[in-house]
């Protein structure tokens, strides 16, 4: 130990004096040139404290998967298609894609995979009969990187969906091989972010097969068409109703063309519906003008998440890559609309697997039962030590002071997340944080007991201690640190306090109380200690 | 000077056997709990199990029956309802959780404005677990507490001997497990926060078990008489005997103002710290201690 008595007050006096500056701002708000040069974050808040949203999302990545394929799988019928590959059938099971061709069309197949479809791998060729089943796959490595690259581009369309919904200081990071874990501290109306986040967004336009939706119910419909629901709103009463519809299964157009989505409020007459407009860019545009050209008087329907939105009549050719939703949306839904669209579809769904959501009056009420309980338990135990300990006791208690004082300016400096169990470790560690005082004034005791002079009493009492105190330390810093690395949210909380707690007990127990000690046996040199 | 106790000189290591009975009783009630955990049968938190758990504020009075025939006509009938005594608040607690149409907590919310009219309510908080999720924590939570006791171990068996890293380890888990099997008598309900007061408990009975090793360590180097380790034990934890007491005592007057004031979130992690702190106390006098001694008496 530092022996002037003058270098270790200093540094005492040091550590203070940066713990009550970072502490400042959780007190008093800062202003002018002070706000410049100090510290002025607070004590950054868990969930739990602030109130807030925590979600755990899982990507579909079966679904995904699917989704690879099938386009694979379509684009690759195109590409025969066009370079005058004969085939009698292609299809998939699970990963594999299998074309069936005759023998003497195998090379121009190969020559088509080569030359376009490098991520397909020729598997097995089975014959049947006089045909050959040839199956391509996707490679295992092409397919991890496939996952990991959607998971990523979910992490980034979901991060752009809530900077524009407008949270502050959201968390959203990848967590295992396909969750994201999102954050949204403060979030006022969670069902409509949870609904902002979790929308996978998948805008599509399809052609309305009328033939089919006419005898809907009756009858098998053509393999080309899939059976959707179309929703429609009663603007008065505001009833949902949906009713089926028949669509040409192919998508003509996709929202990954979009450019743009605006919330519209429609014309100036009063009652006029709001809708969200759309803008493609210039590919999109051009497919745009195609497709209504020469589907002129069928309709189109806008197909969202596989739910119709509307499906209007093509009266004419559109030109300029404009269009736009309607469906009854309230304000608040067609802003929502247009964020997700502008902000771009999941590559797959996502599904919640975890939702805590705590509103703000239950954290107010647990900061304010924290404190008390930790403001009483500080309370009990400082008078405990006075009256077992007397005035060693003090010294005990202006330790314990210090130790509080340091943790929050920790807390603070490391810009540390304080949780509710966090503030029960708080309280834990006044109980616990004493045992080293404890320890030193029973072994003080004992050495007066043997009759030595107050001054060896107090160095063998703090000598003696010291083992059993940083042992003991140890095995709690290791299991708080076991707490923080396996623990989640609220319970890291309680692990950093902890291991905040005990390695800031160390400095204050020990070198903090001894240094008082010193000081006063050199300047008073008592002849009796009062412990 | 005030001293609670003074120069006690109780033979701990003679009341060993009976103590062995009585710690031999927590550890059994304790493995049973385990068990049943293990199975799924005690009561599980959604953190584990998946579900759904909602927490609200009635502004008028209300009843547990009445909410709950509320959710039972709305379609909700495997539920749980707890309510904090003096509040107006509720815990409604059930194993679904949301699906892909709607979340669940708005479908309580639903019902409960449809069914109760005109009772004013407010969802203070909700934590909804997805099937899947719990078996990851279950893992998690047991990597935990096995890599805690292996740390613990080893710095243990480093600083002392190997026998009293096992000694330890031993009354840590006893610590533990009578723990559990308290709670599961009392069917409190075993969260996430538990678990974290399990392990913190684990630290503080060390913590204990420590402070007598150490001692041991050092009056067998001043007393250096091999032949009775039974008095140098029995010597040491009279020793520490007062110190023992003061730290738990101001120990139980913090818990106790978390128990007391803390709320109902805190209530049960404080009251498994409460009851490690007495069970670790005992344990690293009865238990550790004790185990270390056998054994020396074994190996002569």
């Amino acid at each position: 130990m530092i022996k002037s008595l003058k270098l270790r007050f200093i540094l005492i006096l040091v550590f203070l004096v940066v713990s009550i500056v970072y502490c400042l701002p959780n007190v008093v708000e800062l202003g002018g040139v002070w706000k410049k040069y100090l510290p002025s974050d607070k004590i950054h808040l868990g969930l739990d404290l602030k109130g807030g949203m925590h979600l755990l999302l899982e990507l579909d990545t079966s679904k995904l998967m699917d989704n690879i394929i099938d386009r694979r799988m379509n684009s690759l019928k195109d590409a025969m298609i066009s370079d005058g590959v004969r085939f009698l059938g292609i299809d998939r099971k699970g990963s594999t894609i299998i074309v069936s061709i005759r023998p003497d069309q195998k090379e121009k197949l190969f020559n088509v995979v080569g030359n376009k479809f490098s991520d397909l791998k020729a598997g097995a060729s089975k014959p049947e009969g006089d045909l050959l089943n040839i199956e391509l796959l996707v490679p295992e490595n092409q397919l991890a990187s496939i996952k990991d690259n959607a998971v990523n581009q979910a992490l980034e369309t979901i991060r752009n969906r809530i900077d524009q919904f407008g949270v502050s200081e959201p968390v959203i990071v990848k967590q295992g091989e396909n969750q994201i874990l999102v954050q949204l501290p403060g979030v006022k109306d969670p069902q409509r972010a949870l609904e902002l986040i979790g929308k996978t967004a998948q805008l599509e336009f399809k052609l309305v097969d009328e033939e089919a939706t006419a005898r809907v119910g009756s009858g098998a419909i053509p393999a080309d068409d899939e059976v959707l629901k179309i929703r429609s709103k009663n603007r008065e009463t505001g009833v949902e109703t949906t009713a089926p519809i028949v669509l040409k299964r192919q998508a003509l157009l996709t929202g990954e063309l979009l450019t743009d989505a605006r919330i519209s409020m429609g014309g100036r007459d009063i009652g006029s519906e709001i809708s969200v407009g759309l803008e493609f860019n210039s590919e999109g545009a051009r497919i745009f003008d195609k497709v209504t050209a020469e589907n002129v008087g069928k309709r189109l329907a806008i197909v969202l998440d596989n739910t119709v939105y509307s499906a209007p009549q093509i009266r004419e050719r559109i030109s300029g890559g404009k269009a736009s939703i309607t469906g009854g949306f309230t304000v608040d839904e067609a802003k929502d609309l247009a964020i997700v669209l502008r902000a771009g579809a999941l590559p797959a769904p996502v599904k919640v697997v975890q939702n805590i959501t705590i509103g703000p009056t239950l954290g107010q009420d647990s900061i304010n039962k924290g404190v008390l309980a930790t403001l009483l338990a500080s309370i009990f135990v400082i008078i405990f030590m006075v009256i077992y300990y007397r005035y060693s006791g003090i010294i005990a208690n202006v330790a314990l002071a210090l130790n509080l004082i340091y943790l929050l300016g920790v807390f603070s400096a490391f810009k540390a997340t304080m949780t509710l169990p966090g503030i029960a470790g708080i309280a834990l560690t006044i109980g616990m944080g004493v045992d080293s005082n404890v320890l030193i004034f029973e072994r003080i005791r004992e050495e007066l007991r043997l009759g030595k002079t107050v001054r060896a009493a107090v160095e063998g009492g703090y000598a003696k201690a010291w083992v059993a105190i940083f042992d003991s330390h140890i095995t709690t810093l290791i299991t708080a640190a076991v707490l923080f690395i396996f623990g989640t949210g609220p319970i890291k909380g309680f692990a950093i306090t902890l291991i905040f707690g005990m390695i800031i007990n160390l400095f204050t127990a020990v070198f903090g109380s001894k240094t008082i000690f010193d000081w006063i046996l050199a300047k008073y040199k008592p002849r009796t200690l009062s412990i | 000077m005030m001293e609670l106790i003074k120069d006690t000189k109780i033979d701990f290591i003679a009341l060993r056997k009976k103590a062995f009975v009585v710690s031999g009783i927590l550890v059994l009630i304790g493995v049973f709990a385990f068990v049943m955990i293990s199975l799924g049968k005690a009561n599980l938190s959604i953190d584990f199990t998946g579900g759904t758990n909602v927490q609200v504020r009635f502004a008028q009075k209300v009843s547990i029956g009445d909410l709950r025939r509320a959710l039972t006509d709305g379609g909700i009938e495997d539920v749980q309802i707890q309510e904090v005594s003096g509040t107006g608040d509720f815990f409604i607690k059930t194993k679904l959780s949301d699906t892909e149409k709607e979340s669940l907590t708005s479908k309580i919310t639903t019902i409960l404005s449809s069914q109760l009219k005109g009772a004013k309510f407010e969802v203070l908080g909700s934590n909804m677990v997805g099937p899947g999720v719990g078996r990851d924590l279950k893992k998690y939570a047991i990597i935990a507490i096995v890599l805690a006791l292996l740390g613990i171990i080893i710095y243990i068996a480093w600083r002392f001997t190997f026998v009293s890293g096992i000694a330890a380890t031993i009354a840590t888990f006893h610590d533990v497990l009578a723990i559990a099997g308290v709670f599961y008598f009392f069917n409190k309900e075993f969260n996430l926060l538990v678990i974290t007061a399990l392990l913190t408990v684990a630290g503080y009975s060390l913590q204990d078990t420590v402070v007598v090793f150490d001692r041991i360590r050092e009056n067998s180097g001043k007393m250096k008489s091999r032949d009775d380790f039974g008095n140098i034990i029995n010597v040491s934890i009279n020793e520490v005997l007062s110190r023992t007491i003061v730290t738990g005592i101001t120990t139980l007057i913090s818990l106790g103002a978390i128990m007391i004031f803390g709320g109902e979130v805190l209530f049960d992690f404080a009251f498994a710290l409460f009851l490690g702190l007495i069970v670790g106390t005992y344990s690293s006098i009865f238990v550790a201690s004790p185990i270390v001694y056998a054994w020396r008496q074994k190996l002569r």
